[in-house]
């Protein structure tokens, strides 16, 4: 296992101080690890997290090779060459765990950002005090983005927020966590090949979850209650001015409705099942948007001083030099089978399963992927061999 | 949703529509249309535009028959009220982009449409065009559309689809976000 940095690096480094998990501490369950605290529907501080990790990886002696930057991946004649800061590797087999996260996703008119204008990424971003007095425009609604908009507007800095397609949920549902219902209705284990549109599964925003120790619900309307100014999808920046769609009833309309249809899912499922001690079926009300909400903001007026990017992460393969990316730059597979014989991705959203890119679907996922390289191997295990390693790792 | 053993006929090949998602996802340069009009000066406000030829599919195309359409402005602005208002013809081209996406998105949902009608709406402060006051843009303050939908499938159903429509609809995109335009002359 090769690690650029230690274990749970991206936890350690790109990740802003008051997050916390969005799934509950009980859905932590990794192949023979769990949760066995007191607080099994609470939600861990990234600290707790990252404990828990580092925690597994002594649990299960993993041979972790930390400090160690994959530079470049590349076929060899016996498979595979993988070139480190801290010396080669060659395998007949290899598996792409680096997530979907890796860089942050920003439009292409942060260009046309005038100069005086701050502008941060999630992965820059830290606390509400790194950025100046004044009115700060996020730009996403999805789960990023929502928790940022909170925080920021309690400090003390105007939020207004840029809404495109995103996906409503409660934090709680008659009385269970959001993850609970996923989990017990199916959902969470559907597979690839069983979903309409695996395609736009896949593309599909994160839920505007945030995990509390109140365990409260973070929508947009739990959002303009405390006075965040809710806006259309950014289209654009002309002159100085940003440009809003007007497309945002339409937008909110949309993930109203698409809750509808999985609180019904739930009803039936908990109807169907016979679940009991939980409460009655409830719906939420309507998103909640002004008659005719803003559609430019002038920058140079002073309202806005810096511009938060939540639009979203994707994957960084300026290192994979095999053939398996797609001309978006996307890696081409089929449940985390590659078209290059022995190479396998984990840890992508709806990979094999809709829980695939969260910690309780690597169990599950790497269970079936193994079995499938063991199989390309002859049964004969993994054969992994450094070439020459330098002896400076420690 | 309508159970699949009744056939569900909108007057839409939804199959054909999902092949060409298909063989265009696999062949991007060949989703790359263009669409054209030529307008002509009558007289005063009075103008004639006509649409037929096209680009798509990697090669020139044509409309079965070259369409006419007929622009003027209202006797209360002096004119000769010969055709449409510019500005409704942008209010019929986003409610029948609309109106065929419900269609579309009713057929390959399986749901049988009886009646589907709307009614388009673009209040306007004609200041801005007179240029009375600059405060006053030119073009729509809002526009409401009202659809009645007669069809066999749940009320929630029957929104479902009149969001995916402008979801996926071309004019919405059109007038709820900027568009760069370049004029030229001669």
């Amino acid at each position: 296992m090769l690690e650029r940095g230690g274990v749970a690096n991206s936890w350690k480094t790109e990740r802003w101080d008051s997050l916390r998990l969005l799934t509950p501490n009980w859905q932590s369950r990794l192949p023979g690890y769990g949760y066995d605290g007191a607080d099994p529907d609470g939600f861990r501080t990234v600290p707790e997290l990252i404990e828990f990790i580092d925690r597994y990886a002594r649990v299960i002696s993993a041979p972790v090779q930390t400090n160690t930057a994959v530079t470049a991946v590349k076929r060899s004649d016996s498979g595979y060459l993988v070139e480190t800061d801290r010396g080669e590797w060659r395998s007949k087999t290899l598996v792409l765990a680096t997530g979907a996260c890796n860089r942050a996703s920003i439009p292409a008119c942060v260009e046309a950002v005038p100069r005086f204008i701050q502008t941060l990424t999630p992965m820059q971003y830290r606390n509400p005090e790194q950025l100046e007095p004044g009115g700060v425009l996020v730009v996403g609604a999805s789960a990023t983005g929502v928790q940022l908009a909170q925080e920021i507007h309690r400090s003390g800095r105007p939020v207004t927020l840029a809404v495109g397609e995103h996906v409503r949920v409660p934090r709680i549902y008659r009385g269970k966590d959001i993850q609970w219902w996923m989990d017990a209705t199916g959902l969470s284990d559907q597979r690839y090949n069983e979903v309409d549109d695996i395609t736009r599964a896949r593309r599909l925003p994160s839920m505007q979850l945030v995990g509390t120790v109140e365990r409260l619900t973070l929508d947009l309307n739990a959002l303009s209650a405390i006075g965040v100014k809710l806006v259309g999808r950014l289209a654009g920046i002309r002159d100085g001015r940003l440009q809003f769609s007007g497309s945002l009833r339409n937008q909110c309309a949309l993930a109203d409705l698409k809750l509808g249809r999985l609180l019904d899912t739930f009803d039936l499922w908990a109807r169907d099942h016979g679940v009991e001690n939980i409460g009655g079926p409830a719906r939420l009300p309507p998103t909640a948007i002004e008659d005719s909400p803003p559609l430019e903001i002038n920058l140079a007026a002073g309202e806005i001083k810096t511009i938060i990017w939540a639009t979203g992460y994707r994957p960084d393969y300026s290192w994979l030099q095999i053939p398996v990316l797609d001309r978006k730059g996307q890696i081409v597979h089929d449940g985390g089978i590659t078209g290059s014989p022995g190479v396998y991705v984990m840890g992508l959203q709806f990979l094999r399963r809709r829980k695939s890119a969260f910690i309780d679907g690597a169990g599950d996922d790497a269970r079936d992927l193994s079995n499938h390289l063991q199989a390309y191997l002859g049964g004969s295990g993994a054969r992994f061999e450094a070439l020459a390693p330098t002896q400076d790792s420690g | 949703m309508a159970s699949s053993d009744i056939a569900v006929d909108n007057g839409v090949n939804v199959e054909a529509l999902l092949g060409a998602r298909k063989a265009l996802t696999e062949a991007p340069e060949a989703a790359k249309f263009q669409w054209r009009a030529s307008c002509k000066w009558i007289n005063g406000t009075h103008s004639n535009s006509t649409v037929e030829g096209f680009f798509g599919l990697g090669t020139e195309q044509h409309h079965r028959k070259t369409f006419s359409f007929d622009a003027d402005h209202p006797e209360i602005f002096a004119s000769e009220d010969k055709g449409a208002t510019p500005v409704e013809l942008v209010l019929v081209g986003l409610a029948s982009c609309l109106t065929a996406g419900i269609a579309a998105v009713a057929q390959n949902r399986g749901i049988q449409l009886r009646s589907v009608s709307a009614t388009i709406e673009g209040a306007m402060d004609i200041q801005g065009i007179l240029g009375i006051d600059s405060d006053v843009r030119n073009g729509f303050d809002g526009i409401k559309v009202k659809y009645q939908i007669d069809a066999d499938a749940t009320p929630a159903e029957i929104k479902a689809l009149v969001a995916q429509s402008q979801k996926r609809s071309a004019v919405f995109d059109i007038v709820t976000n900027p568009t760069n335009v370049s004029v030229e002359v001669n």
